[in-house]
């Protein structure tokens, strides 16, 4: 028996979030004492690393372009299987439901624990935008678990994977015409540090010094709502309640109030940072650090403060 | 065009989120509900396409009598009519299950959900239904034009933008994009008085097992008091983050 797991590449290269699931799926497999088995696309670059989190086997196949075409591969390749990992970002998000609904299989989404036990499995997820936290019960023979990225946390483990290549067919009902990706720039949902701008910025030319911050800190950047509303910024930086919800380490906000349909989307981050001119403003009392000030004098420090300590590191 | 819009009914974005003493369901004592927001972009989308090109709206709810009035919204907004699966919507897989037994008697040319509920944050939905239908599914779908029995679509993918082309029928996963914020409809006078003569039909749900259950609900961890920093004491601050929240 074993437990699978899914692994996501982006034009070759393996995702963080990749070597987060195959942690999960070791964690999984050992409270089992099982193996685990890594499904990963015979384009990947480094996948012999995935041995060092905890893969047993690694299979290649050639995936699908569509999330249904992957998730009837990963489908076959785990049959029999005592599990699957698959990690929530965009498309992993897309293929689990399609697997849980092939294979009959009980899902949990938005996972943030590892098996707080296996029989029956029990697991902690997100539910009402971060407001609450679900113990869920799954009772199926293939359970699925599509977890939040960042909340688990990677762990390295000395071993090797035993790498073959494996024929999976899957159908595809759409047909990709164009895909456009902003080469460079950090994916919110698995970003370590977001940096995130709200009205008090008063346009969209000032949005320099924000990426200049997001620059030395390696970080994504993200907007309120109000801000993506107006057109200042676009939609898909929109974080909070209906936009993209984010866990990082690090959370900066500058000029943001702290709507409870913002917190929602951005209160599971480990540390959260408030700039802002109004010492009422609600998000303070959801931050860890907080500074009353203008964000145009406060940020152009904070940048020269943070080069000079990466500087001296 | 014959579209098939469906709506989940949650607590409203504002609300303070409780949960009853066991912790075993949300306290829905003072709750607003609402149409999920994810839904209500896709309902204005329908509105769009059926105002463009005719057709008809029906929109559709897995939940309990309690859920009528959400509907009813649904209707004053500009539905022609709903339907109302007699069931408590507790797990995906049955949900999915018992929206699909309806599309299999019904006949729609395009099934338009929200992306996630904002109660359960689940996600699953609509991406079961298309794979139980077999049907083309787009999920972060933030554009579709049609074009006869065709279907363009956008969606979000991780850091940056997908477009997809496909035969109708399909579900897609819908979220603001599909239609901007300004688009979005209040229920006028007429609207409403005409909601109360079209038709919500109840169907009672086909058994399935579920697979998964709740336990229990809790409210996460509260946050210590802030730590305030002067805004002259900038080093201050990178060295809190650095060394006690070991965040850079």
């Amino acid at each position: 028996m074993s437990v699978f797991v899914y692994v996501e590449d982006w034009d070759g290269a393996l995702k963080k979030a990749s070597f987060e699931a195959v942690s999960y799926a070791k964690t999984w497999a050992d409270m089992l004492g099982c193996s685990v088995v890594a499904l990963v696309s015979d384009s990947a670059t480094g996948i012999d690393a995935l041995g060092n989190y905890g893969a047993d086997q690694i299979r290649t196949f050639s995936p699908a372009i569509s999330g249904f075409g992957v998730a009837e591969q990963v489908k076959s390749m785990s049959e029999g299987g005592s599990g699957l990992v698959i990690s929530g970002t965009n498309f992993g998000k897309t293929i689990a439901p399609a697997v849980a609904a092939l294979s009959g299989g009980g899902l949990s989404t938005n996972t943030i624990s590892t098996p707080l036990q296996t029989a029956p499995l029990q697991v902690k997820r997100g539910a009402f935008s971060s407001k609450g936290i679900e113990t869920i019960e799954i009772h199926s023979e293939f359970p699925i678990i599509s977890f939040t990225p960042n909340s688990i946390g990677i762990e390295e483990r000395s071993g090797a994977g035993q790498i073959s290549s494996v024929a999976a067919q899957g159908s595809d009902l759409l047909e990709l015409i164009e895909k456009s990706v902003t080469t460079g720039k950090i994916a919110l949902p698995e970003a370590d540090v977001v940096v995130s701008a709200g009205r008090g910025l008063k346009g969209p030319e000032n949005w320099g010094m924000v990426e200049e911050l997001a620059d030395v800190l390696g970080a994504a950047t993200a907007c309120s709502k109000p801000v993506s509303d107006i057109g200042w910024r676009p939609h898909s930086e929109h974080v909070g309640q209906t936009g993209i919800q984010v866990n990082p380490n690090l959370y900066i906000a500058i000029g943001i109030s702290g709507a409870i349909q913002h917190l929602a989307g951005v209160s599971a981050s480990k540390t959260i940072v408030v700039v802002n001119t109004d010492a009422e403003a609600p998000f303070f009392k959801a931050a860890d650090y907080g500074i009353v000030g203008d964000a145009f004098e406060v940020v152009p420090k904070l940048v020269d403060a943070l080069r000079a300590f990466k500087a001296a590191q | 065009m014959d579209i098939l819009v469906c709506i989940s009914h949650v607590p409203d974005t504002t609300a303070k989120i409780n949960f009853t003493a066991d912790g075993s369901s949300l306290d829905a004592a003072g709750v607003q509900f609402v149409i999920n927001p994810y839904d209500e972009f896709g309902l204005t989308k329908a509105l769009h396409i059926k105002e463009a090109q005719g057709g008809s709206i029906t929109v559709l709810n897995v939940g309990g009598p309690e859920t009528e009035p959400t509907l009813r919204k649904a209707l004053a907004i500009g539905a022609d009519k709903a339907i109302r699966i007699n069931a408590t919507p507790t797990d995906a897989i049955t949900v999915a299950q018992n929206i699909k037994n309806h599309i299999s008697a019904n006949a729609y040319d395009l099934i338009i959900c929200g992306q996630e509920s904002i109660d359960y944050n689940g996600q699953q939905v609509p991406a079961m239904l298309a794979a139980m239908l077999r049907y083309p599914f787009v999920n972060a779908c933030v554009g579709l034009e049609l074009d006869g029995n065709t279907a363009k679509t956008k969606a979000e993918i991780d850091g940056g933008h997908a477009t997809y082309s496909n035969a109708l029928p399909m579900v897609i996963g819908g979220k603001k994009g599909l239609v901007e914020e300004k688009d979005l409809r209040i229920p006028n006078m007429r609207g409403i008085m005409s909601a109360r003569s079209k038709p919500l039909g109840v169907e009672e749900p086909v058994a399935g097992a579920a697979p998964t259950k709740s336990a229990t609900f809790e409210k996460p961890a509260g946050k210590a008091a802030v730590k305030m920093v002067a805004p002259d004491q900038i080093d201050e601050l990178v060295r809190l983050l650095n060394e006690e929240a070991k965040a850079i």
